[in-house]
């Protein structure tokens, strides 16, 4: 087992024991949550195997499910972005990613916070819609979306830099 | 057949991805409805655990508070004994008639509360080796909470009021018309009380209680005040806004009831 992957595991456990201890419990303004486990599926290698990745990704979101008692929404939005993140990458970062030669840690910051944006919007909006599952409160949906995003956001792109490894 | 293995080797990333995709719908629609959301649930004991272990640390900080919470509870009991003209000095001799009463209380601690989502579920650090199964009601010293829907051996899981698949027999308490408490998933603090006969004659301010006609709740178990009403679109029902007397973002200790008649009653209704 190679420093990398050693890495990744430390993060999938760490992520999930600070979402399921604090960040699910903050109730920001009622009822905002950030939902900054997805950071693994952000962060994984660009060139990693597609099957084991999904089945990873359905996992730590049938965990943090477990663990809030919701069904399988986190399992489910999990899924769908970690399935659709090649989609994003290419749509973000162009050429290099064609070439396999991006390096999240190395790109500007225009280029990740579109990248985080598209995630993140992405993940909360299924998210919320399987939560609430009803299309009579689709403005909820909505408003639980948006101002959840933005806290999301905000916090990882915090995260994303502080923790920023020294790797050049 | 070759072609059909080629399909699938050719596919396998989307293959997998439906296929998780199903398994992970099939879970969320179980959460929606009643009484089926047993697979993915927090009662385990990795996360009866967790929980369980940092209520253990997050304990010591409301502990005054609690204490104060306690007194009060005790202060009230103390009074209704002086009314019932009881001593209040606990006579220690075994009489099995004080023991066969109709329900029993069993006190918990909730490790986990939710109450800023639609389906809201509460944990609790007592289970089946303490005999706490499902269909048991939970209640604090305020008003009702929820009741029991899953349980392991340790730990069990409430379905809140707070929930959109909650509803519990509810009533007037000056009067015997009685209708289901719902909630809208709006605020916490509020939930609505549905088909309140039009007959019924109440004005804001007055006590709603749980009505004893399931064999969960004994009758009279406080739950709040009407907050504000209106009738429904057919002007048959009143649409009812109760004001929770229990502030459902901070409860510590709960008990358990369980109903002593519960399988005699449920014998006579089959």
């Amino acid at each position: 087992m190679n420093r990398d992957t050693l890495l990744h595991i430390v993060r999938f456990i760490v992520l999930v024991l600070v979402q399921v201890t604090i960040l699910n419990h903050i109730n920001f303004l009622g009822s905002l949550n950030p939902y900054i486990y997805i950071i693994f599926i952000l962060l994984a290698p660009i060139n990693i195997n597609k099957s084991p990745f999904l089945v990873v990704s359905f996992i730590l979101g049938l965990i943090i499910d477990m663990f809030g008692d919701s069904g399988g929404v986190h399992a489910a939005a999990c899924l769908i972005i970690a399935f659709f993140r090649p989609v994003a990458l290419r749509f973000v970062f162009g050429l290099s990613y064609e070439f396999q030669t991006v390096k999240l840690s190395q790109v500007g910051f225009g280029e990740r916070f579109a990248y985080v944006i598209l995630m993140v919007l992405t993940h909360h909006i299924v998210l919320f819609s399987l939560e609430i599952f009803n299309f009579s409160h689709i403005l909820l949906i909505l408003k639980k979306t948006l101002f959840s995003s933005i806290f999301t956001i905000v916090i990882t792109m915090l995260v994303l830099v502080l923790f920023r490894r020294n790797d050049s | 057949m070759q072609q059909i293995i080629n399909f699938l080797i050719k596919n396998k990333h989307s293959l997998l991805f439906l296929l998780l995709l199903f398994l992970s719908l099939v879970f969320t629609i179980q959460s929606h409805s009643y009484h089926k959301s047993k697979f993915v649930s927090s009662t385990n004991f990795l996360s009866g655990g967790l929980y369980g272990w940092q209520h253990s640390i997050t304990d010591y900080f409301g502990l005054k508070q609690e204490n104060k919470r306690l007194l009060e509870e005790n202060e009230w009991l103390h009074n209704q004994l002086s009314l019932l003209g009881v001593d209040s000095i606990p006579k220690r001799k075994i009489d099995t008639t004080s023991f066969d009463k109709p329900y029993t209380y069993t006190k918990a601690r909730v490790i986990k509360n939710d109450y800023s989502k639609i389906d809201n579920y509460i944990l609790i650090d007592k289970g089946e080796k303490d005999s706490i199964f499902p269909d048991m009601g939970i209640i604090t010293d305020k008003g009702i909470i929820g009741i029991v829907e899953n349980t392991s051996k340790n730990y069990s899981r409430v379905i809140s009021i707070l929930n959109s698949n909650s509803r519990i027999n509810a009533g007037l308490k000056k009067s015997n018309q009685y209708g289901s408490l719902v909630w809208d998933g709006k605020d916490p603090n509020i939930i609505q009380l549905e088909t309140i006969p039009r007959q019924a004659i109440f004005k804001e301010g007055d006590t709603i209680i749980t009505h004893g006609r399931s064999t969960i709740f004994p009758r009279g178990i406080g739950i709040g005040t009407i907050a504000n009403y209106k009738l429904n679109q057919n002007k048959s029902y009143y649409l009812i806004n109760v004001k929770l007397f229990n502030d459902m973002s901070n409860i510590g200790f709960v008990y358990a009831i369980k109903s002593r008649d519960i399988e005699e009653i449920k014998s006579l209704e089959n």
